[in-house]
């Protein structure tokens, strides 16, 4: 993302809108400027700012009167009144980082929107993760920190050792070069995205073992990670999941709860 | 899209908090799915949520791509959840927020009865869901908890900022935006529902809890 500096009329809207913290006002220009290292092109800033397409050479005029009688402004803090926000071309490798970043882009490796992932939301019809299973969601970046791919490599090459099964249908998992090492794609490790998830499933006995492995990384990363684990319950709607976890010593208490309202399509109405 | 699942707060700050949201299965029951999705949310709009969305086009409280000047003292701040429903036309994730688990438990008799055939699923505290799926005789399939943040713990900000800005699990609303909407509200520049409102437009699934948001700002603005 860019900022249009004969549009930037400096009102500084945009610099708490973004959530990597990479926009800022440079006092050499007196324009809002964005630091293209840390920008992960979610496009937060503009898609959602609104937009008002005033005349920029009038706004700064009236911008100087104000300044000059020190009047407080009040104005909505949400709009970019010259629609300055101007998006680049995006090549690979830097592609990437709106693919994690901007939950309106689809993901080319998945064809799903958001981060990409179904995981246990679609599992009563994929039956993915099933009794005696656990599936992990370990998620880096969030909230509002973001990550460069060579700290979740950190991750996936310390859990290849455990007895896991990375998900195919991630993101993640596409850019994962050598599945013996875990090693991700050379040329996308500096780039920075919003968040990135990996999934893998595991047996419900090794869960403590992932968990300690997860949390063991993450001590190391310059980023948050948030961590899911999920099971399918019996059909009494039980699981064998949260007495592990409880073990573990783990506090949790919120969840996702498949309704398990979906199915796949019958031949005859498929 | 686990963007939902990682909403900080203690249990008691989370209890007028139920995301409900429906989606396909990419290739496999996704074909066809957009009028099951529409028909989900038309049934979920029924029951009066605080907030709706559809993942590829956006919620019920949108940025708006040509303001006027005006704006600026006489701003809508009402969302059209029937615009959402009407903009589901292919397969997508499709939310509805609810502040009670009243209206939740009603909206899961009708899907019971409705029988759509796509996935269904409750981002809320999880025993909540569990009982009021078994209230409504549906029994869970699956679950998955939340574990909460590890790493590098330093980098988040304080609780009120964390409580608003995880409710975008896509992180489009920003700490240091979450930051400001509390100081303007302290400051009464802004009322919580317009801060509220304000902070939704970001959020392009429609899983902001507008609710949540305002009882959080009040207690931000009383430094409680």
């Amino acid at each position: 993302m860019e900022v249009d500096p004969k549009k930037c009329v400096a009102c500084a809207n945009c610099v708490p809108v973004c959530p990597m913290g990479a926009i800022f006002i440079d006092p050499a220009i007196n324009r809002a400027t964005v630091n293209l290292d840390e920008c992960v092109e979610c496009f937060t800033c503009h898609r959602g700012m609104s937009k008002e397409h005033m005349n920029p050479t009038l706004v700064r005029a009236v911008r100087r009167v104000a300044k000059l009688f020190r009047f407080r402004f009040e104005p909505e803090p949400d709009v970019c009144p010259t629609d300055a926000l101007t998006p680049q071309e995006l090549a690979w490798p830097r592609v990437i980082r709106r693919a994690f970043s901007d939950p309106l882009v689809p993901h080319e490796s998945t064809g799903i929107h958001g981060r990409g992932t179904e995981e246990v939301k679609t599992n009563d019809v994929t039956d993915r993760v099933k009794e005696g299973e656990a599936g992990f969601t370990i998620e880096f970046g969030r909230p509002g920190v973001g990550v460069r791919f060579r700290d979740v490599q950190k991750m996936t090459t310390a859990l290849v050792a455990l007895p896991v099964e990375f998900e195919d249908k991630n993101p993640v998992s596409s850019l994962i070069t050598d599945r013996a090492t875990g090693a991700l794609r050379a040329d996308v490790l500096d780039e920075k995205v919003m968040s990135a998830i990996l999934e893998l499933k595991t047996r419900l006995e090794h869960v403590p073992a992932v968990l300690e492995r997860v949390e063991a990384v993450a001590q190391g990363l310059r980023t948050i990670v948030s961590i899911g684990v999920s099971t399918r319950c019996d059909a009494a709607g039980d699981d064998r999941l949260a007495p592990v976890l409880a073990r573990e010593g783990y506090v949790f208490f919120r969840g996702k709860t498949n309704l398990g309202l979906g199915r796949r399509p019958t031949p005859a109405s498929a | 899209m686990t963007n939902t699942l990682h909403r900080f707060g203690a249990p008691e700050t989370q209890r007028d908090d139920y995301i409900v949201f429906a989606m396909a299965s990419k290739g496999i029951n996704d074909v066809g799915s957009a009028e099951k999705l529409r028909s989900f949310l038309a049934l979920a709009v029924k029951h009066g949520p605080v907030n709706v969305g559809n993942a590829i086009k956006g919620g019920m409280y949108r940025p708006s791509e040509n303001l006027t000047p005006l704006a600026h003292w006489s701003r809508p701040a009402d969302g059209d959840p029937e615009a959402v429903v009407r903009s589901i036309e292919e397969p997508s994730t499709v939310a509805a927020v609810f502040d009670d688990v009243a209206k939740v438990e009603a909206l899961l008799r009708d899907l019971k009865a409705a029988d759509l055939g796509i996935s269904v699923n409750i981002a809320s505290l999880a025993a909540e869901a569990n009982a009021c799926c078994k209230r409504a005789g549906l029994t869970r399939h699956s679950i998955e908890y939340s574990l909460g943040f590890h790493g590098d713990l330093n980098q988040l900000p304080d609780r009120h900022v964390l409580e608003l800005s995880t409710m975008c699990g896509h992180g489009m609303v920003s700490h240091n935006f979450a930051r400001k909407m509390i100081d303007l509200v302290r400051e009464n520049r802004r009322t919580p529902q317009q801060a509220a409102a304000t902070m939704a437009r970001f959020c392009t699934c429609g899983i902001f809890n507008l609710t949540r948001a305002i009882r959080v700002l009040e207690q931000a603005r009383k430094g409680e």
